[in-house]
């Protein structure tokens, strides 16, 4: 479903991106692990055809996704730290949006069993404004619902949520794979989440230095991996 | 038809959030009161000097208004990332832009309305047996403001320096419209029958046409940045 080859992305000389390859069936999800400024969120803009890279190739289900983004993007979603959520619009009324604007249906019923999936029908004629951080994820992931998208994307998903929101969006995505989805999550953190994961990758200084399925590794063998990988790029760097 | 959606349901946001919000209006509106004493400070009681100058001050009044709320129409998309939401849109992204301009196209003439009424009262001038040319010409020239002055704010909301980048886009680019506008109010309001200003309706109706147009071809590319 993402089949990515030799990315690469350089600002001038500073290159960020360096010859990442990766690729991604159908109901499979991948954690993408690093440390700040491993270019795990570059890595995910490019993936979500938002930031072009300087070299490589994308597909996402056989179609180029460099060349023709407009073709992809209906399926595909990303939730970043800003989740697309207007604070001034209620949680219905944001749905509405961005629903009207993709060309779905907006029957009260469809945006309501959308919101209460998430658990968010109690609140949706709230305005987003006085919302949780964990709750503007879960809105954002009631859009991605709606939108029927096939490929996701999260940034960061389990940072500043609680454990129960934590776990809430595991089980999301853990749905969202039963459904024959792909996932990425680009996370810093180790634990969060990753049940739902089948294959690690760490990036370091932009380039994956590791892609291994979870089954192979434990929880510990994965720590140390990680630190020795971070360590040994930090230090060359 | 998705289209006429897309372009409504943008523009339904944009008045939504800013009923709720209440940013622009009031700032404006207070933005025209302070200005109207300025301009009654500055030219005293003289009749004459003010019927002369009256035209120039309304649309003066209108451009300084127009380019604080024109200016922010895209910060709202900045919040939260709303602007990737858009890019990630699929269809065509000039509904989009369409649906910006009527929200702008909205806020402005309600400004105006406020700022015409306010220059009745205060300057006693008779806008009323004007009024309907007057509208023709206010509306063709909102339009012409706002169809440009939507697609540079979208252009410079990414830029750290907007708040002087965008005037120094927008103005230049804005002199037909203000010649145009200018010259037609200063003819209605001297009492001169709208055929004698046909020249410069048609002038702003091409300008608006063409910057129109503009926008619509060229908004996706400003949006994909």
């Amino acid at each position: 479903m993402i089949a990515a080859q030799d990315l690469r992305k350089a600002y001038g000389p500073h290159v960020v991106i360096d010859g990442v390859s990766l690729a991604l069936g159908a109901g499979q999800c991948l954690a993408l692990l690093g440390a700040n400024g491993a270019g795990k969120t570059t890595l995910l803009r490019i993936l979500a055809t938002l930031l072009r890279p300087t070299a490589g190739s994308l597909h996402l289900d056989g179609v180029d996704a460099l060349r023709e983004p407009d073709r992809v993007r209906p399926w595909l979603a990303i939730v970043a730290h800003g989740s697309h959520v207007y604070e001034d619009l209620t949680a219905r009324e944001n749905l509405r949006f961005w629903e009207t604007l993709r060309g779905g249906d907006v029957s009260p019923a469809r945006l309501m069993g959308a919101l209460a999936e998430v658990d968010l029908d109690g609140v949706a004629d709230e305005r987003v404004r006085t919302f949780s951080a964990g709750m503007k994820r879960r809105l954002a992931l009631a859009r991605v619902r709606l939108g029927e998208a096939r490929v996701l994307l999260l940034d960061e998903p389990f940072t500043g949520l609680d454990r129960r929101a934590r776990k809430w969006v595991a089980e999301y995505l853990l749905a969202f794979k039963a459904r024959g989805g792909a996932a990425v999550i680009a996370t810093h953190g180790f634990g969060d989440g990753l049940g739902a994961v089948d294959r690690v990758g760490i990036l370091g200084s932009g380039r994956l230095l590791v892609d291994r399925p979870t089954a192979d590794l434990s929880a510990e063998e994965l720590h140390r991996l990680y630190e020795s990988l971070t360590d040994s790029v930090e230090d060359a760097g | 038809m998705i289209y006429a959606r897309r372009a409504w349901i943008v523009l339904w946001k944009d008045l939504l959030v800013e009923r709720r919000s209440r940013e622009q209006l009031n700032a404006l509106l207070f933005f025209c009161l302070v200005l109207l004493f300025l301009f009654q400070f500055a030219l005293g009681p003289d009749r004459e000097r003010l019927a002369a100058a009256l035209p120039g001050l309304l649309w003066l009044g209108f451009i300084l208004a127009g380019l604080l709320g024109l200016g922010r129409s895209f910060l709202v998309e900045r919040e939260n990332d709303c602007w990737e939401g858009l890019r990630l849109t699929p269809g065509d992204k000039s509904a989009i832009y369409l649906g910006k301009l009527a929200g702008n196209c909205v806020l402005m003439t309600a400004v105006e309305l406020v700022l015409v009424v306010l220059f009745g009262v205060f300057y006693d001038v008779d806008l009323w047996t004007p009024a309907a040319p007057l509208a023709l010409v206010l509306a063709l020239g909102t339009v012409g403001l706002a169809a440009i002055g939507t697609l540079f704010a979208a252009m410079t909301s990414q830029v750290r320096a907007r708040e002087l980048l965008f005037p120094v886009l927008l103005l230049p680019v804005q002199v037909p419209v203000l010649l145009a506008t200018v010259s037609a109010t200063q003819a209605l309001l001297l009492g001169q029958p709208l055929a004698d200003v046909a020249h410069w309706i048609k002038l702003l109706a091409g300008a608006d046409l063409v910057y129109v147009t503009i926008g619509l071809l060229t908004f996706e590319f400003v949006l994909e940045g």
